[in-house]
């Protein structure tokens, strides 16, 4: 008889996945020429390979009959319903569209975001949340940590390996030196690292199927937070072009270059 | 008077061209979603597992059942029979970008859907549900069984007989160059069942749906062909196979319509393929022509060969946009046969033009195995051949073209 604890979490927990909308992987980066940030118009646009690894995770628990409800959250102008879709199709159940537009969605980062989802999970009475561990266009690595600390929730972050054990998630995190094993307490925040999973595709039948599913839109006001951003963008660079090497005959040659450059 | 004469011809043309507005839209989001995934699969699945079945000649089974599974297969069939109830248009998109993948193994996929379509459209609601349905509950695959060792463009020339006995069809004849022969589960087959050489071709012929396991039914040696060498084409021998009569197609000698009318269905998504294969050549030429430098320069800034790749955009978007409106019009209930043909005459010349553009450009390279552009040229052949030559298809569109005219 499973303890009344872990039974009240698990058969009707529910989860909150985070999916961000960002310029797809595979397209050249270009910056604007006024060097206010890159070319978003026209540009392909996809979901943030970690979020897909978050939606995986969440929908193979879900299958595992272990929580009971997915929902998928995004927080941007019209477009990232998209984004919603796609996690949709990949299995989640319904969808929370909050919608930033504009000026506000050019400056919109972790803080606000992870503002944004403690103030969702409280309402929605999550009892896990997912997340990438970091966005592909910011790569800030930070949301996840920051929604763990405004909720006090603990965090299980570059997560490879996610196990319901009773009441507590056996999370294996890819650091530095290794992997590192914790157990953490129900409620959590977990952000999927690369090695999470392979996420699905989204076949078409699934993709036919998302179309009945709800994604209710939600301003940040309404959940009490205030999107301003503290952060002012002064310019956006690309990165300096490589400068071609240059060959040397022998070792000898080597090091004197080496010395010449002040490298040794 | 003569003046006055062809003015007058010309105005019945015209009343007949450019009539319609295509409003050009932006694909519908569940369209997109489609395209994407069939997308992803073709570039991240497909293209890298081509080569080794082109080179083995094996049927690429795993794809198939990786592509049924994401629902990339079987679309035409009806919702209630499991499928998804896709028109054309949509089957199309998929096509296309399976085909930029490997178009061996879009053949094998699509040689499905012509062996569905005759059951589509002119199946009774048992025979759908039978054959349809086991279709969407397995990655089974099925044939088109009409083309014979003697009569490939001349179907009213084919001589396998169908011989009624009691409730049941004896069915004797070879047959030959059948896509999926030898992996079907069942086949659609077309047999003469009335022996008078004087009864017209409307009339002659019988649709059968045949079990692939039926004592008699004896698939030939896989053909070793020169492209989409994954793909299973054999002959056929039917010796005293008997069909039960709840498997004839609407009615004894109805065959020849359906099996004709099943073309107006399938010959887009044929156009879509050899378009896919275009479009491969025209990336795989362009990445190639950006990297290879030759007199200083790469070799797309020299003219010659950005003049080959602009020939080649040009008869890509050309042939897309024709599959796309043949696939349109028989989508709103027209009968889009004139376009259907010229897309797939279109799309299957600028495939083999396209192909060999591509070798040309990589030059030396491009006549090795090591590099994607020869498979590309030994693959889009036949698409000149296949579902109507291309010269059948010039009489279907100089038919249609002068019956309009006459009116």
């Amino acid at each position: 008889m499973l303890p009344l604890r872990f039974r009240r979490v698990t058969m009707s927990a529910r989860v909150l996945v985070g999916v961000k909308r960002v310029i797809d992987y595979a397209v050249k980066i270009r910056v604007k020429p006024d060097r206010t940030g890159v070319v978003t118009d026209g540009v392909k646009h996809s979901m943030n390979p970690f979020c897909e690894i978050a939606v995986e995770e969440a929908v193979k628990l879900k299958e595992k009959k272990l929580v009971k409800e997915v929902v998928a959250v995004s927080c941007g102008p019209q477009q990232v319903q998209e984004t919603i879709r796609t996690a949709l199709a990949m299995g989640a159940d319904r969808g929370i569209h909050v919608e930033v537009s504009g000026k506000d969605y050019e400056t919109l980062g972790p803080l606000q975001v992870s503002k944004i989802f403690a103030a969702l999970a409280k309402k929605e009475q999550a009892d896990l949340i997912i997340l990438g561990k970091q966005a592909i266009d910011d790569d800030c690595n930070q949301t996840g940590q920051m929604t763990a600390a405004l909720l006090d929730w603990p965090q299980g972050t570059f997560a490879s390996e996610v196990t319901l054990e009773a009441d507590k998630l056996k999370v294996v995190r890819e650091i530095d030196g290794g992997l590192e094993t914790i157990k953490i307490k129900l409620p959590a925040v977990v952000t999927a690292d690369l090695r999470l999973n392979t996420p699905r595709y989204a076949t078409l039948p699934n993709i036919m199927k998302a179309k009945k599913k709800k994604i209710v839109n939600v301003k940040p006001a309404d959940l009490g937070v205030d999107v301003s951003s503290r952060l002012e963008v002064l310019k956006v660079d690309e990165p300096p072009q490589r400068q071609s090497g240059v060959k040397v005959e022998t070792v000898h040659d080597l090091v004197e270059k080496l010395k010449e450059a002040g490298r040794i | 008077f003569s003046a006055h004469c062809v003015f007058r011809k010309t105005k019945a043309l015209l009343d007949h061209t450019n009539t319609l507005s295509l409003n050009l839209t932006e694909l519908t989001d569940q369209q997109k979603e489609f395209q994407e995934v069939a997308r992803k699969f073709a570039r991240e699945e497909i293209v890298p597992a081509a080569p080794s079945y082109d080179k083995s000649g094996e049927y690429p089974f795993p794809l198939i059942k990786r592509a049924w599974e994401l629902g990339l297969m079987n679309g035409h069939i009806p919702e209630d029979c499991g499928g998804m109830g896709l028109g054309i248009f949509d089957a199309c998109l998929i096509t296309e970008e399976l085909a930029f993948g490997c178009t061996g193994v879009q053949t094998a996929i699509e040689a499905n859907s012509l062996g569905q379509m005759p059951v589509i459209i002119a199946g009774n609601d048992a025979q759908k549900k039978k054959y349809l349905g086991r279709m969407t509950e397995e990655p089974l695959m099925c044939a088109y069984c009409v083309t014979e060792p003697g009569a490939g463009s001349d179907v009213a020339g084919i001589k396998t007989r169908a011989v009624k006995k009691g409730d049941e069809y004896v069915v004797n004849g070879q047959k030959m160059w059948i896509t999926n022969g030898g992996k079907a589960n069942w086949y659609f087959l077309l047999a003469r069942t009335d022996p008078d050489p004087k009864c017209s071709a409307s009339k002659a012929f019988t649709g059968f749906i045949v079990e692939a396991d039926t004592p008699g039914v004896q698939p030939g040696r896989k053909e070793l062909n020169m492209g989409q060498r994954c793909s299973d084409t054999r002959g056929i021998t039917f010796e005293d196979v008997r069909i039960p009569k709840e498997n004839v197609l609407i009615g004894e000698g109805a065959g020849f319509k359906i099996a004709m009318g099943a073309f107006d269905k399938t010959r887009p998504p044929v156009a879509a393929g050899a378009t896919g294969l275009a479009q491969r050549a025209l990336e795989e030429a362009t990445k190639y022509a950006l990297e290879r430098k030759t007199f200083g320069k790469f070799i797309a800034e020299h003219q010659a060969v950005s003049f080959l790749l602009a020939e080649m955009a040009m008869k890509v978007e050309l042939a897309r946009m024709a599959y796309q409106r043949a696939a349109w019009e028989v989508d709103q209930g027209r009968r889009n046969t004139y376009y259907a043909s010229i897309a797939k005459a279109y799309a299957g010349d600028i495939a083999n033009q396209c192909a060999t553009d591509a070798v040309q450009i990589f030059g030396g390279n491009g006549f090795n195995s090591e590099y994607p552009v020869e498979k590309l040229m030994r693959d889009a052949k036949i698409y000149q051949i296949y579902e109507g030559t291309a010269q059948i298809q010039r009489l279907i569109i100089s038919r249609e073209h002068l019956g309009k005219f006459k009116q």
